[in-house]
């Protein structure tokens, strides 16, 4: 299988700090794949160096896009990174608060749509038709992630796991090949925690987009990934399926200390 | 303390109401063109607070050039109309071509102000990118007093008196009635344009939260220049139709005019563009009222003294939400 997303010797300095240091982590297509490591090993800050928020300081980021030739994409800006088809959520939410469920979906959408400023404020029938199918287009992803019910409530008046639901709603409008999902089911109950395994899987199964996952609940992440990587202190230190990380001592040991260390 | 306050607002209105009420019996016509001369006034600040608010909602910058923006769309529109009036043009066409050149000089401004005294300090302290917007302003106001004079000139109003409004005309001039009219319309299309089209949308994210806004394919860069030029827009409107009103301009109108929308866009709570309306019409109007019923050489004593009072006793201003709930 060809690689999607293939990031090599990845490192980001932080002044003095080496937040990464020479990451490697390639995800396959149709695979749902896993960033673990302890608190502040560095998980969120690979998310921003490959979608653009910080310009990594050294490496390559290399995209390869369905049906196009691979691209390296560092350095771009996180826009840019967006309509090459990279989307993703937050630790937290963040929501637009101030917009309704279908308008957060809709503004996910915008940057596949063509027209500009000026035909955006005269309004030919070419840009109506775009702008309906854009609403069409945001209605049928609120239904596939069932946040139906919700479409014309304030994004900030949904519960929880809706919110949560709704991030990941808006990140596909994007149309994205590979998404990106930081702790999606942070500060979930159970119930939704299991809703959020099967919608994950459902997208991976149906609408052919990728998945590179940041998650701290580890019963979601064995049973939910195909790859793991596991990263502590800004390096890598294992990848595998679930049982092979499961088994291996260095991820034990980031994870539960050195026994040598505490005695 | 707040039901001493509440107690304190409720008798000074009652005895501004009750005075107040006495006099607009005692002549009710002198009131109401107080009112629609507060109107007018309101209006212009509008105009020019909605480029403030808008400005300050996307990049929590106070644009203290934005007056002068005002100030150059006037400018442009008195070179236009000086020079096409001598050729002898057509007087609808000589308005028509005033506010479009009008227009799209301010906007011009206004882009390359963003462009190249804000732009390169997006992430720099706030404070350092407001001190270069009060470089901007006196760069500005000095570059138009040396290109062109610093005397006052004559500005010909471009608007006609309109021949059936006649009898009526010391209520409400046909000039000021242009005004309301065409702030009116203005503020229904930025409405729609921020309501309901694509780059509304993307000014409302962009304002909520620009690193999420790029991560969903908004070009952050391209929404901030179109909030200025918008806004430099709206601004050069007003800038044309208060010359026009006023009947003489200066490069320095741009200053007290600039600081009069400020306080009104925190007035009525800045960085929300329902409330840069609603705060310019009630500066225009009580201002209006206060001039008219008290003292005129306190006009703009009076709109200070009203910053001073928002800002002790109402910061975030009448449609304001509560910063401090904000993080």
């Amino acid at each position: 299988m060809e690689p999607i997303l293939n990031v090599k010797n990845l490192t980001m300095n932080f002044g003095g700090l080496k937040a990464l240091d020479t990451v490697n982590i390639s995800v396959e297509k149709g695979q749902i794949a896993a960033l673990i490591g302890p608190n502040g090993a560095g998980k969120t800050t690979f998310f921003n160096c490959i979608t653009g928020i910080y310009p990594p300081s050294e490496g390559i980021v290399e995209i390869t896009p369905p049906g196009r030739p691979t691209q390296k994409i560092n350095g771009l800006k996180t826009n840019y990174v967006t309509e090459r088809g990279l989307a993703r959520t937050f630790q937290n939410i963040r929501l637009f608060e101030g917009m309704t469920v279908l308008e957060n979906v809709m503004i996910g959408r915008h940057c596949r749509l063509k027209s500009g400023i000026l035909k955006a404020m005269l309004r030919p029938p070419s840009q109506k038709n775009e702008e309906k199918k854009a609403v069409y287009d945001s209605y049928e992803i609120l239904e596939k992630i069932g946040l139906d019910q919700y479409v014309n409530e304030m994004a900030v008046n949904l519960p929880y796991g809706a919110q949560r639901r709704l991030e990941i709603a808006r990140a596909l409008a994007t149309n994205p090949f590979l998404l990106l999902l930081d702790e999606p089911a942070a500060g979930m109950n159970p119930q939704e925690t299991k809703e959020l395994d099967e919608l994950i899987v459902w997208l991976r199964d149906n609408e052919d987009v990728s998945i590179l996952l940041i998650e701290h609940d580890m019963k979601l992440v064995m049973s939910l990934s195909d790859n793991i990587h596991v990263v502590d202190y800004g390096k890598k230190i294992a990848e595998g399926n679930p049982e092979e990380v499961k088994s291996n001592p260095e991820v034990v040991k980031a994870y539960l200390g050195d026994e040598s260390e505490d005695a | 303390m707040r039901l001493f306050n509440i107690i304190l607002g409720v008798a000074v209105v009652g005895v501004l109401g009750f005075l107040g009420i006495k006099e607009i019996i005692a002549d009710p016509v002198y009131f109401l063109e107080l009112f629609l001369g507060g109107l007018t006034r309101g209006s212009i600040y509008a105009l020019i607070a909605l480029g403030y608010t808008m400005v300050y909602g996307i990049i929590q910058l106070i644009n203290f050039a934005h007056g002068e923006i005002y100030m150059i769309g006037a400018m442009t529109a008195l070179i236009v109309a000086s020079v096409l009036g001598l050729w002898g043009w057509n007087s609808a066409v000589i308005v028509i071509l005033a506010f479009v050149f009008a227009i799209v000089y301010s906007c011009a401004y206004g882009f390359t102000v963003e462009k190249i005294a804000y732009k390169p300090l997006r992430t720099a302290p706030r404070l350092s990118a407001l001190i270069s917007a009060i470089g901007m302003s006196l760069f500005l106001q000095n570059y138009v007093m040396l290109a062109q004079t610093s005397e006052y000139m004559p500005f010909e109003s471009l608007i006609p008196d309109f021949e059936f409004w006649e009898p009526f005309s010391h209520i409400i001039t046909s000039v000021e009635m242009t005004i309301i009219v065409t702030t009116i319309i203005v503020m229904i299309l930025l409405g729609i344009l921020i309501k309901f089209t694509k780059i509304g949308k993307a000014m409302r994210a962009t304002a909520q939260d620009k690193i999420m806004a790029s991560l969903v394919g908004i070009n952050v860069n391209r929404v901030i220049s179109t909030t200025f030029v918008v806004g430099s827009a709206t601004a050069a409107i007003g800038g044309v139709l208060i010359a026009c009103h006023v009947g003489q301009i200066n490069f320095m109108i741009g200053f007290m005019a600039g600081l009069k929308a400020f306080i009104a866009a925190v007035l009525g709570g800045i960085g929300s563009i329902p409330g840069a309306v609603l705060g310019s019409l009630v500066l225009g109007i009580s201002e209006s009222l206060f001039t008219g019923y008290f003292w005129s050489e306190y006009e703009d004593v009076f709109a200070f003294t009203i910053l001073v009072i928002i800002l002790i006793f109402r910061p975030s201003g009448i449609l304001g939400r509560d910063t401090t709930s904000k993080v």
